[in-house]
Formats: structure tokens, sequence, C-alpha cells
């Protein structure tokens, strides 16, 4: 078994086009819906977590890849600007995942993208800017 | 015996004074007893870095050609208002100033992502700014207008003028309503979802000098990365709160204001800083050294984040309505935990003054001193102290007569 943090992006044909339930259906994936984001006529943004055999995984992301989803790990979409970063630790008790979490006593800063479900919180807690998810 | 600055800064002038930081003291009198760690311990550093809001820096950009009185006009840099109400080409720049146009909070949470804070970190990085100003035109000053780029290095003066920083001690903010609260401690979570404290504790100044035995206008500290002086207390500097039996107050109390030169500061220790649906402020590194004369004054740099206790105190009615009162008191060791309790709930802690980059400065300003760059100052006068008799006043309001 396997699983993977991706996010989706559709053209706006595919809004209205079951896809999720294919992966599903077709390739045997369970999949976690994080964050959805999809404005009708316009375009969708999916961060999914899609768990399943190493081979249907592939195999289904490609089939959703064929229908014109773009899709790209998680990781690249948040970012930490560690320059940015002043290890206030402000944003230490919205991160539920611990994806940004400090070290002590020395109250030290780190980041760990495998546990960020970019659920967003830490945003408008950084009075910095140092956190950004592109989305 | 006691020793006196002047003896303290011969040591430095021939490499041979002994620094610690307020952390490493802790240790290092503990180990040796306070005795010998007094005749042995010239100076011990303490630093802090956090949102100071009572910030700005003013400047003198020079005459124009022919000259335009700015005074009483109105100017910006980069779209942020400064305060025009000096002579000609004088003018201040407040850190939470913002642009005319921004939108504030009318879509709220606003973001505040620029504002005088940020000019001042984009100035002190080197980079120019764009100035704009209206006049009304004079004889002796007859032009109206102006639009150039302008940076550090073309101005005659630039200089920091912060009159609060370095809260010693500060609240810890809660959230007892049903809402989210964006503040300027933070974003709250609403029902105790989150506690937010800001200070320094073990390293801060003022914690480091609780009664002010030390401290004092004149005194030469470490400012945004240069070089600063004490003013003087700040505003609502208010030494007369409860204190702890060795002195520490348990709440906000001692302020500095403080000033230096902007053109030897850097961006790392000048941070513009936004808190969303608050306001834009500017994040200060500050630090001062405190010259261990006497056994008293050594005992007061060994105070642990275990001993300095805060109140928590709700910002969904207590602060807005200024109703006094706390939830209870916690201690920084607590709140550097990740959890304290509040009402029998155990609640997630967060800071807002940066504890590693406090001990950054606390350590740069070791080495100043170590390596013969910094020298101690007698303070001219001391900061008003618990026997002052300071109180904190609120502001009564009296009702406006009507005019005919």
């Amino acid at each position: 078994m396997q699983k993977k943090r991706v996010v989706f992006s559709y053209p706006p044909h595919l809004v209205d086009q079951p896809v999720i339930s294919k992966l599903v259906k077709e390739f045997d994936l369970e999949v976690n819906i994080m964050r959805a984001h999809i404005t009708p006529n316009e375009r969708g943004r999916l961060v999914l977590e899609i768990t399943g055999k190493k081979q249907s995984l592939e195999a289904g992301l490609n089939a959703v890849r064929e229908m014109g989803v773009e899709i790209q790990p998680l990781a690249q979409d948040v970012r930490w600007h560690e320059e940015r970063c002043t290890h206030c630790t402000a944003c230490l008790s919205v991160c539920r995942t611990k994806a940004l979490d400090v070290k002590r006593p020395e109250m030290v800063m780190s980041f760990t993208r495998d546990r960020c479900i970019a659920c967003e919180l830490c945003i408008p807690v950084c009075p910095y800017q140092a956190m950004e998810v592109l989305f | 015996m006691a020793k006196t600055i002047e003896e303290i800064n011969e040591k430095i002038r021939k490499g041979k004074a002994v620094v610690l930081t307020a952390e490493e003291i802790i240790g290092f009198a503990e180990e040796n007893g306070v005795k010998k760690a007094t005749q042995e311990v010239d100076v011990v550093t303490t630093g802090t870095f956090g949102p100071m809001c009572s910030s700005g820096a003013y400047f003198n950009i020079g005459h124009t050609k022919p000259r335009i009185k700015i005074g009483g006009g109105r100017c910006y840099l980069n779209d942020v208002p400064v305060h025009t109400g000096l002579a000609a080409v004088d003018f201040f720049l407040g850190a939470t100033a913002m642009p005319d146009d921004d939108p504030r909070n009318k879509v709220f949470p606003g973001k505040f992502s620029y504002g005088g804070a940020y000019v001042i970190e984009e100035l002190v990085a080197g980079r120019d700014v764009r100035l704009t100003a209206t006049a009304y035109g004079t004889d002796c000053y007859p032009r109206k207008s102006i639009d150039t780029y302008i940076s550090l290095k073309d101005m005659n003066e630039a200089v920091l003028f912060n009159i609060r920083n370095a809260y010693q001690n500060y609240n810890v903010a809660v959230n007892l309503s049903d809402r989210v609260l964006y503040t300027y401690m933070g974003v709250l979570q609403p029902r105790l979802g989150n506690a937010n404290y800001c200070s320094a504790g073990q390293l801060s100044p003022l914690l480091n000098d609780p009664l002010y035995k030390t401290i004092g206008m004149g005194t030469r500290i470490f400012l945004g990365g240069g070089i600063g002086y004490v003013v003087g207390p700040g505003t609502q500097h208010n030494p007369g709160v409860m204190r702890t039996e060795q002195g520490v107050p348990k709440a906000p109390a001692g302020t500095l204001s403080v000033t230096g030169d902007l053109k030897m500061m850097s961006p790392r220790w000048l941070r513009g800083t936004s808190f969303t649906g608050y306001g834009v402020t500017l994040t200060v590194g500050l630090g001062v050294p405190i010259p261990i004369l006497n056994e008293e004054i050594l005992r007061f740099t060994m105070v642990r984040d275990e001993e300095i206790w805060a109140q928590v105190v709700d910002y969904s009615e207590a602060y807005p309505q200024l109703i006094p009162g706390s939830l209870g008191e916690v201690n920084y060791a607590q709140l550097r935990s990740g959890k304290i309790t509040v009402r029998g709930k155990e609640v997630p802690t967060a800071g807002l003054s940066s504890y590693a980059r406090a001990r950054e400065i606390a350590q740069i300003l070791k080495e100043w001193i170590q390596a013969g760059k910094f020298f101690l100052t007698e303070p001219v006068e001391r900061l008003p102290s618990v026997d002052s008799g300071i109180v904190l006043k609120p502001l009564k309001e009296r009702p406006v007569k009507k005019s005919r």
C-alpha cells in the first residue's frame, strides 16, 4: 500500500465531471479530500490524500491526468520561507499536524512538509509572511 | 567588593571583561555561588526581539532646489503617510502608519500587508523608497510638489526613535468567546483554543534588572542591529504593579524609550510585521548590557523562566472593555513548554516574541563587548521605580459643551 498527497487542478470543462469516483470505483483507491476549491465554469483545486496499491495508484493518477487534470505533489504547494521566519512560534498552536514544530529549549522552528495538510491556518497567523500556500 | 562601570570599561578596553548572557549566568552563578560569580562576571547581556508598535523614525531629507516646505504639507514614503508637523524637510514615520487606500478591516479580517514598519525595514535594507509630497508654497519655500526616489544614504539624518519598547513582562492572551479574534496578540481561537504570550522571559532586558538598578537614561544598548541609547522610561512605564518576592513584576510594568542611528541598523533586527485583522507593527531587536556592580544586581540577572509569572487575560471581553482581572497566573517555563492550564483546560501556547532571536542578540552584544567594540555607560538618570508613586491612568472622558 502506498499513500500520496497531491493537488489536482481541473480545467473548467472537468468541473462538473466525476473524477474522484473514477479513482475509487475503477482503481480501488481510498481518497481523503483535505481541501476543495471549485468554481463552476472556472477551475477546481483539490488537495487529496490517496491510498492504494502502488500499481493502481499510478494507473489511477495516469487515467485522471489523461482526462486533463493537472497533478502535482502537495509539498510543492506549501512553502516555509525560512529566511522570513523569526522563530516567534506564533504558528505553533494552530498547526495541528505538527508540520510546524519547535525544538526546545532553543525554541527554533522547523517545517516538515510531509506532515502538512495545507489547512492554511498558519497563513493569517504568521506576522512575517513566512508561510506561503500556492493555491 | 563592588565594581564600578569605569572599572568594567577598563577591563573591556584590555579585552579582559568577563561577559555572560542572561541565560548563561543562571548556571554559572548556581555552580560558583553568588559571591564568586559577582567577583568574576563583569557584564550580563540580555535581548528581546518582538513586535513593538510605539516605534518610528525621523528623517531629514535635505533641501531641494528650489526649496519646498514639506512641513505642514502632505508627504508619503511608498504611499505611507508620514507626520509633517515639523520643519521644512524633517518628518516622522510611525511604524503602524499605513497607506491611505489600504482597506483596513473593511473586509474582515484585513491583511495589513504594508505600512510604516515595512518602509523602515526597506530603508534599512538599503532600498530606494518613493517620496511624494505636496506643499502650500511660501515666498521662501516656493515649490509645491515633489516625486522622487530616496534611500537612507541620501538623507542627512535617519534616526530610529521608539517611545515604548521592551515591555517588562506582558499579558498572556486567550479568547473565552465563541468566535475567532484577530488581535495584536495574534489570532486567538475561540473557547480557550490557544494562549499567546510575548516576552523573552529570562533573557528580557527589564526582567533582568527588575527594579531598574542599572538601566536608565543614557544606557548604551543594542538596537536594531546597531547601537542605540535609552532615552528614559517609555510611555505607560508602570513600575507599581504586583511583584514576586524577588521584585519581578507579574504584569506589564516598566518600558523603555530608545533611540539610535538608523543608518547603522540592519533589516534582520527591524522587521515589518502584519497582524491579520489588527494592523502593521515593527518587530524590534533590542539588547541591554547589565553591569554586575554588586551581588544584588547579579542575583537579579539569575532570574529563570519559572520565576517569571504573567497574567492570563481574556481578549474577548476583559481587555477590549478595560475590565481588570486575570484568569490566572502562569510562568514562562510553562508557556514555553507548549501548554498551560486555564480554568482546568489544557491550552496550547504560542509566542510572539522570538526567544531564539533574543538569545542571538544577547550573544552578539556579548561578542561586541568582548571584542572591545562596545562600552558601558553610567545612566544620567535612573528609571522611576516602585517608590515613584506612578499610577497608570485610564482616560477620563468629559462631556463636551455644545458651542453656540
